[in-house]
């Protein structure tokens, strides 16, 4: 098909706006100034990318993705940023001096995944799709199908709820010199 | 809908998220663009689930489990960030190089 008709399809329209918004909030993550921007800038980036699982009628895992990563990994970065006194405030000096080569290296990594994966799919269409993935569908498939993943993926989250907390806490000072008094 | 159009913009994210990951100074931006890469990986799993629309919606599945961990991780690596700072006062991973030989 070609270009003119697909732009005449609505849903293109949609993936265009949402599209272009998504890659120029990316690209002002890694280059932005200001460390705070980043964060927001990718909250823009994770937003779009939930309308795009919302145009591809996976509706369960875009409200998942808007609770979970905006809801509760951007604020985590923040407090991240707030605490570690990342450098707030416009500040110059926030990329190495490597950006010629990271440059090269990330746009030839690109041209290489859009060209493969031209090669293999070519111009293949994704049929309309008239429902949204029903969460009974989700559920289901997790508890039977796969349960053994998601057991284990709670077993990861309780591993890196522990470490977070044995990492972070403040160490407990002996209270020695109470004992030694009050003996 | 093409399935090419949407695997081109993940492959935009990941190669945004690699740029990121090299040129960034400081360990919390570094984290940053490891979440974009994570972020294009979903996009690109939820495009395979619409073009091949599996009986148990496997590549949703999939992308639950993708966002479930990336949680973990950076809950992880803010801590690890936290103590790093704690100890030099500075999140610049530059001067993290006491096992450089």
């Amino acid at each position: 098909m070609n270009f003119a008709t697909w732009l005449r399809q609505p849903e293109n329209w949609v993936f265009l706006l949402i599209g272009s918004a998504v890659g120029a909030s990316a690209i002002r993550v890694v280059t932005s100034k200001n460390v705070v921007h980043a964060a927001l800038y990718l909250v823009a980036t994770l937003g779009g990318s939930a309308a795009l699982f919302l145009l591809l009628s996976a509706e369960f895992v875009a409200w998942v993705l808007v609770l979970v990563y905006i809801g509760a990994v951007i604020v985590l970065f923040l407090f991240g940023i707030m605490i570690t006194k990342a450098p707030l405030g416009r500040e110059a000096s926030l990329d190495n001096d490597r950006k010629g080569i990271a440059a090269l290296t990330s746009g030839a990594l690109f041209v290489l995944l859009a060209w493969a994966s031209l090669l293999a799919f070519g111009s293949r269409e994704i049929q309309a799709v008239g429902e949204g993935t029903s969460t009974a569908l989700i559920g289901e498939a997790l508890l039977t199908r796969f349960a053994v993943p998601f057991e284990v993926v709670s077993f990861v989250l309780l591993a890196a709820l522990i470490g977070g907390i044995t990492l972070a806490r403040k160490d407990l000072t002996p209270k020695e010199e109470e004992e030694g008094g009050a003996v | 809908m093409i399935l090419n159009q949407f695997l081109i913009l993940a492959a935009l994210l990941f190669s945004v998220g690699v740029y990121g990951l090299l040129v960034r100074r400081n360990a919390v931006m570094v984290l940053l663009a490891v979440e974009l890469m994570l972020a294009g990986v979903n996009i690109n799993l939820i495009a395979f689930e619409a073009t091949i629309r599996s009986a148990l919606a496997v590549g949703q599945i999939f992308t639950i489990f993708v966002i479930t961990v990336a949680a973990a991780e950076v809950g992880i690596g803010l801590s690890i960030v936290l103590m790093i700072f704690r100890n030099r006062s500075s999140a610049n991973i530059d001067e993290l190089n006491l096992m450089k030989w």
